[in-house]
């Protein structure tokens, strides 16, 4: 076929295929690139910042102490967030993918629910400050800002589960009713087992979302540097990213207040990882079991 | 002739389709009865009537059905009548878990949890679909790593767990090789000695190697009913004898 084409705009075309690769493959590193200066930049800052009366001690007069009490709110407010989240979201996403007949109500509870998802943080915040922290009276309290999280993360908690809960195949249900299984027993040892990986991706998620939340805890859990931990569920509550928001802001801008505040960064950021390879390592066991390489 | 599965007047629809229209057969216990007939013509929707999985298809069932005389859309409850019914799938399904619990899914569902007695049902199970030599040593292992004709001997052997009384299979082996086939015809006509069978098949000449009883659906209706040997033979309809002929199909 080599006749139809001269050789000249033979070797053009290839060119600019080249060239568009070599195009496409920086740009696809520029997320990496910036990843990369990110992390440095914060590691760099922070890495003195680290030690063990910072991990261990309370922050006072702002740009002292440690940084104990904000990493425990952190891991409280996240708590109370899942334990209302998960399960409702479970339990939602179970009755939609399910139960749900196909029609109009469906239909409305599916667009509120992603309508959700589309609200922005500050104003679920607001929402929260308003109706549990004043109305409810529940105060500026770990109870406020977890439940604030829960509403905010929802969505995503029952998206996720309703995914998974989708993705088992219809063959795997067909087989349970078949032995004579009702639904209900159906679903919970089919389809959850089946779907558990899946869920808990999405939970994990969602927690490195409510971990990382600043705009709701500003408003409903605490002003960031408590110097306790929180003894009950009205108690107001530190947390990491309203720590370095404060540091960042009201601190004199010395290199210390930035080293505190990178500091801390570090470790959300370090959490952060250990939830991402969670997940990873979790669907990496559900392809394995998809695949028989374990039982 | 002792009567095991009885429909009369069996109607089909899935919203305007009508399926299957006016099905009126007997099948025999403890025998063999093919289902065959051309793509479409109502052969799966048939076999999903007499477990009620036509339940989930959004189909409405007209007619009656009787499996030892009890009517089993009126007072019969669905799981104990899927208990006595088991279904086979043309694709093998078994569940991502391990041969064991694959096989003891169906008990425990139905509230057997002591161990030694539900590691005789799964031997004898196991031993019944002609697998237990082969799996034996790996009953811990992951049920997908055995092959296709193994994944449905363990359907086979997961259905037969919950102690059926009638087996449904769905063109148990066009997923399989010959083989495997082989296998699996045998154990067909071993297994009718204890349990009555219905088989769906694509294949005629599966149908005349297997079965006493031949079903000949078109369209959705049940044109011929009769012992295999005469079907094949000495057909009384054209219309079966044109399909048996290959003249279509």
């Amino acid at each position: 076929m080599t006749f139809l084409f001269s050789g000249r705009k033979e070797w053009n075309e290839k060119k600019k295929e080249v060239i568009l690769r070599g195009i496409l493959c920086v740009f696809a590193l520029i997320p990496a690139i910036i990843l990369i200066i990110l992390f440095s930049y914060i590691f760099s800052n922070g890495i003195s910042a680290i030690n063990i009366d910072f991990l261990l001690n309370s922050p006072y007069m702002l740009e002292r102490g440690g940084i104990f009490p904000q990493i425990i709110g952190s891991l409280c407010l996240v708590s109370v967030c899942l334990l209302f989240a998960v399960p409702l979201g479970v339990l939602s996403a179970i009755y939609l993918a399910e139960y749900a007949p196909d029609n109009a109500l469906t239909g409305i509870i599916r667009f509120f629910v992603e309508c959700l998802a589309g609200i922005p943080s500050i104003v679920i915040g607001l929402f929260g400050l308003i109706l549990l922290v004043h109305y409810l009276n529940f105060g500026i309290s770990l109870l406020s800002g977890g439940l604030s999280l829960g509403f905010m993360i929802l969505p995503w908690t029952i998206r996720a589960s309703e995914e998974a809960i989708r993705a088992v195949p219809r063959s795997f249900r067909e087989a349970s009713l078949a032995l004579g299984a009702t639904k209900l027993q159906t679903i919970r040892c089919v389809v959850l087992r089946n779907a558990f990986p899946g869920i808990i991706t999405g939970v994990l998620l969602g927690l490195g979302k409510a971990l990382g939340e600043t705009a709701v805890v500003l408003l409903t859990a605490g002003s960031g540097l408590e110097s306790f931990i929180p003894r009950s569920l009205f108690d107001p509550v530190g947390s990491l990213p309203v720590y370095i928001y404060m540091l960042a802001t009201q601190g004199r801008h010395s290199s210390t207040a930035f080293s505190k505040a990178s500091g801390a960064s570090l470790v959300l950021l370090t959490i952060f990882f250990a939830i991402n390879v969670s997940a990873l390592l979790l669907r990496n066991r559900y392809i394995r079991r998809m695949r028989g390489e374990i039982a | 002739m002792r009567v095991k599965v009885q429909t009369r007047d069996l109607n089909v629809h899935y919203g305007r389709v009508h399926a299957l229209k006016d099905v009126s057969i007997d099948i025999e216990a403890n025998s063999v009865t093919a289902v065959i007939g051309p793509s479409g013509c109502g052969k799966t929707t048939f076999l999903r009537v007499l477990n009620r999985l036509v339940d989930l298809d959004g189909a409405r069932v007209t007619g009656k059905v009787f499996l030892d005389g009890e009517d089993i859309f009126n007072g019969v409850d669905v799981t104990s009548l899927r208990r006595r019914v088991g279904m086979v799938f043309q694709q093998p399904n078994p569940f991502p878990m391990s041969i064991y619990d694959n096989v003891a899914f169906g008990p425990r569902i139905h509230g057997i949890r002591d161990k030694k007695r539900l590691d005789r049902i799964v031997e004898a199970s196991l031993r019944k679909a002609a697998l237990w030599s082969e799996v034996k040593d790996r009953l811990h292992e992951s049920a997908l790593r055995l092959s296709g004709g193994q994944q449905q001997r363990l359907c086979i052997a997961r259905a037969l767990a919950v102690q059926p009384e009638v087996i449904l299979m769905d063109e148990p082996c066009s997923a399989l090789d010959p083989v495997s086939t082989a296998r699996i015809e045998a154990l067909i006509k071993e297994l009718k000695r204890e349990y009555t069978l219905v088989v769906v098949t694509h294949n005629m000449h599966q149908a005349a190697r297997i079965s006493d009883y031949t079903a000949f659906f078109l369209n959705g209706e049940l044109v011929e009913f009769g012992k295999t040997s005469q079907i094949f033979t000495n057909p009384a309809e054209k219309r079966t004898e044109d399909y048996i002929s290959g003249r279509f199909g």
